[in-house]
């Protein structure tokens, strides 16, 4: 009888048909008729017009075929990338970004990571900051303009909630300046850590640097500079797409801070709205933990040499 | 000059039109490969990475792999139901809408036209393409097997039959698209459901694009090039079924430790680790197959691409459970491990056993022999040293990045930054270029032997006529 089938095309390609169907019933039809598959964090919200432009120029390049977009929730990569991704981040993304291969670093954090001026000059040319950088220049997208007409019909797909307004402002927007935008909105939607202990001015008994002065740990802080910091304060610290650290000016205000509110910055990195000593900080900074005490410390003393103190 | 005649030329276009697409895919695969050591290689906009790659795995995938199983399964469904294709003027037609699609895939991909969905990156006017592309292909083989004139159907039919329903399916459902223009469009799939979509698929169009049709070949060319029969039919019923069944529930072992649902992480996991079985019920079957004569492996040239081949199998599907077990995936998962695996199962597995079908076919269909077994041999250790070089290399790659990335300091912090292992990769993507140029140049081989076969078997017809 069962051998039958095996004279049958018809039958044969219909039970076929059920075999295969039963596994994808299980593992991908029902799911998607449960509430766990649709989950949506309360403060994600839905792209804005330029923000969807800069998404499809990110899908458009491929840049998912270096960059993965979720952190797995195991301990180094929660330190290198950032909190663990959550399964209601992604209910605007059609179809999901995670990748499958990190060629480059994982972009799921990536939001509010950088200054903006930062992805201008990294997209336009990566090895001016990463000599060795794999990563293609995109230096064209800063002439190409987007297109109004066709983003308002790309957010009417999404059925995303938009003006006139926004639509008319995209006008003389390019391309870079779309890009930048998305970048900037991913992953935001997960409160950093507030991990911060934001030092009130004259509030707590400061820490000296216990490698001040120390020669090794200068020739040390200066290689570390020149690999982590030198493509937004330059060469030796004058400046750049952040401030002159060789200056005696911070967070835009002049007058000296201690050794250990440099130490905090460098930890944690700097956001807008960050006080330290009673000074707002204006821009971003991404924050350098992953390097260990030793090594701040010695980028403090640095600095500080630099600085010729 | 027989009934055939028409049938076998377009089956001889399609495999002509694999070789040709699989050319432009192995040259970009190449290319690409520079970009990884060197951005230099990068010309913006068209042929950057993020661009290329995709045209890469699309020309191989589609051009090369789906054009072969095309001119390949009309072959093997004449051969077993005895008689001509249902509808030859279909199938010829066919051939130039397959030639046509890819053409326009290729420069859609180019312009960056890309749903971003692996293995289904292209646009949905070239779906539609696509859907009826398949649909005159299936038209043809039921329709054929229907009118069938030997009341049987082998092993390789069951596969093929799989093949063209499964296919169907997958790539209808991860394609549903809202479009938004004529080169744009948002799945009808968002966030985490999306993903399980896309890896039901992305899983499975390797399962029914790069497994079952390829043991479709094996079980027809194998017995057929060595004069051996299959060893167990039993055996071949077991791991069919088995096959079909378990591949479906498997797609989400390329999410492990992402944010979905562990449930059915963990169901995936468990039903890969099973699929070791019906995997090796085939390979165990083509061990056995040749076990009666081992000395085939010698004076039979074809045959040692057959084993080999299923070795390659054997091993791909031995390593790909070990690869979704959690902890082994939370080292090399988003790694160059993963490239390694890939290619052994593509040059290795899908290559070998696809140029080896050809080698067979065309000389048939002109009533000759092979233009050199020479040169096949030639083509066969350079495959297989390319083929090793590449994947050892990018296995070694892949534990070392998967390491480096977790390396910490006594104090917790991390001992490396990702531009540190970024750079220390640079090596062994040089020497995969090597083992890539290695494995080109075997193919040179195969193309030019094809060719002159081809020439051969043209001279002898007109001589004849
Ligand atoms: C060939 C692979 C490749 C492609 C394609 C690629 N990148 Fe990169 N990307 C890298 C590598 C490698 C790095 C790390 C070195 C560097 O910063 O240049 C990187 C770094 C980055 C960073 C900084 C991440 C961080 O946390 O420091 C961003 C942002 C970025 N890429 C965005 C993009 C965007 C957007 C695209 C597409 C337009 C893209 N990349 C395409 C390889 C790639
Ligand atoms: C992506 C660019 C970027 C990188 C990389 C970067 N910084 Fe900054 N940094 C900034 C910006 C922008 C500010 C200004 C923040 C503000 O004032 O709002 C800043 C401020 C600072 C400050 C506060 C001093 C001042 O004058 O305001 C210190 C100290 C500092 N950075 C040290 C470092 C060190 C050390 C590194 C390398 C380990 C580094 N930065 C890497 C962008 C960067
Ligand atoms: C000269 C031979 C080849 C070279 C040099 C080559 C090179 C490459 C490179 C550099 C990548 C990208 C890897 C990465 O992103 O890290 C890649 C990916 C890929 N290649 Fe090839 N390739 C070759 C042959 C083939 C063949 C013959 C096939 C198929 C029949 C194939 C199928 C694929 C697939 C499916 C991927 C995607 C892998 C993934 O997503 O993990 N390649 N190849
Ligand atoms: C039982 C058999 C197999 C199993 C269980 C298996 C399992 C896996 C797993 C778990 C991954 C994901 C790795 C990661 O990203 O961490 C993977 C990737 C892949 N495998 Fe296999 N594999 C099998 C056989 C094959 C065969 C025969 C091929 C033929 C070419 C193949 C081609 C691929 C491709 C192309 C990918 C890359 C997908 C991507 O990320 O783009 N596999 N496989």
């Amino acid at each position: 009888m069962a051998g039958e089938l095996y004279n049958k095309p018809i039958l044969f390609a219909v039970v076929a048909t059920v075999v295969i169907l039963i596994g994808t019933l299980v593992t991908m039809f029902y799911p998607m008729m449960r509430q766990e598959m649709h989950p949506k964090l309360d403060n994600l919200k839905p792209y804005t017009a330029l923000q969807l432009a800069g998404k499809d120029i990110y899908q458009r390049e491929g840049c998912n075929n270096c960059h993965t977009q979720t952190v797995r929730p195991l301990k180094t990569e929660v330190i290198r990338y950032g909190d663990y991704s959550k399964a209601g981040e992604f209910a605007y993304d059609r179809p999901f970004l995670w990748g499958s291969k990190r060629t480059g670093p994982d972009l799921a954090r990536i939001g509010g990571k950088y200054p903006d001026a930062w992805h201008y000059a990294h997209h336009e040319n990566p090895q001016s900051m990463f000599p060795k950088s794999n990563m293609p220049k995109y230096a064209f997208l800063k002439k190409a303009m987007v297109d109004p007409p066709a983003i308002e019909a790309h957010m009417k797909a999404n059925d995303f909630p938009y003006t006139a307004a926004d639509i008319s402002a995209l006008a003389g927007k390019t391309e870079m300046d779309a890009l930048v935008a998305y970048l900037q909105s991913v992953g935001t939607a997960v409160k950093k850590k507030a991990s911060r202990v934001v030092a009130e001015a004259g509030a707590r008994q400061h820490e000296k640097n216990p490698l001040a002065g120390d020669a090794k740990a200068i020739a040390l802080g200066k290689t570390l500079f020149a690999e982590n910091c030198e493509a937004c304060h330059g060469a030796n610290g004058q400046g750049g797409i952040g401030p002159s650290l060789a200056d005696d000016v911070f967070f835009g205000v002049k007058g000296d801070v201690a050794d250990d509110d440099y130490f905090e910055v460098i930890n944690n990195g700097i956001e807008p709205g960050m006080v330290e000593e009673g000074r707002v900080a204006k821009d971003t900074m991404p924050e350098f933990k992953a390097l260990g005490k030793d090594k701040i410390w010695s980028l403090v003393a640095y600095i500080r040499s630099v600085q010729g103190k | 000059m027989n009934e055939y005649q028409y049938d076998h030329q377009t089956v001889k276009g399609f495999i002509l039109s694999s070789i040709f697409w699989g050319v432009v895919g192995i040259v970009i695969g190449l290319w690409i490969s520079i970009q990884m050591w060197n951005a230099d290689w990068n010309i913006a906009p068209y042929f950057t990475f993020g661009r290329l790659r995709v045209v890469h795995t699309n020309g191989l995938a589609f051009g090369l792999g789906v054009g072969a199983i095309f001119g390949i399964f009309y072959y093997i469904v004449m051969r077993l139901t005895k008689r001509p294709l249902l509808f030859p003027k279909l199938a010829r037609v066919h051939l130039w809408v397959f030639n046509a699609a890819i053409a326009l895939a290729a420069l859609s991909l180019f312009a960056g036209m890309n749903q971003s969905l692996e293995y289904a990156e292209l646009e949905w006017p070239l779906d539609i393409g696509i859907v009826i592309l398949w649909v005159m292909f299936a038209v043809n083989i039921f329709g054929t097997v229907i009118k069938r004139k030997e009341e049987q159907m082998y092993i390789s039919l069951w596969y093929i039959i799989a093949t063209v329903v499964a296919v169907a399916v997958l790539y209808i459902v991860n394609n549903l698209s809202i479009p938004a223009g004529l080169t744009k469009s948002y799945s009808v799939f968002a966030g985490v459901n999306s993903a399980n979509v896309e890896w039901w698929y992305g899983h499975n169009a390797v399962g029914f694009v790069f497994t079952t049709p390829i043991l479709a070949m094996f079980y027809y060319f194998l017995p057929k090039s060595t004069g051996l029969p299959i060893y167990s039919h039993r055996l071949s019923i077991i791991a069919f079924w088995s096959l079909i069944f378990g591949y479906l529930w498997t797609g989400a072992h390329h999410l492990v430790y992402t944010p979905l649902p562990d449930w059915i992480q963990t169901t995936a996991i468990v039903f890969t680790i099973f699929l070791i079985a019906p995997s090796w019920g085939s390979v165990v079957n083509g061990y056995y197959t040749v076990g009666s004569d081992w000395s085939k492996m010698q004076s039979q040239y074809l045959t040692k691409f057959f084993i080999w081949g299923i070795t390659f199998y054997g091993l791909q599907t031995v390593q790909g459970p070990t690869q979704a077990l959690r902890v082994v995936s939370s080292l090399i998962h988003y790694t160059d491990w993963v490239p390694g695996h890939v290619h052994m199962g593509t040059m290795g597995w899908v290559t070998m056993t696809t140029a080896a079908s050809m080698y067979y076919i065309i000389p048939k269909i002109y009533n000759t022999e092979i233009y050199s077994v020479k040169a096949a041999n030639t083509h066969f250790w350079l495959v297989l040293v390319g083929q090793l070089m590449f994947s050892v290399t990018m296995w070694i790659t892949g534990i070392q990045q998967g390491a480096l990335w977790k390396a910490t300091n006594a104090d917790g912090s991390l001992k490396y930054t990702f531009y540190e292992t970024l750079i220390k990769n640079y090596p062994f993507w040089r020497l995969r270029t090597l083992a890539g140029v290695i494995f080109t140049v075997g193919m040179l081989f195969f193309i030019y032997n094809i060719l002159m076969t081809i020439r051969k078997g043209s001279i002898l017809a007109a001589s004849k006529a």
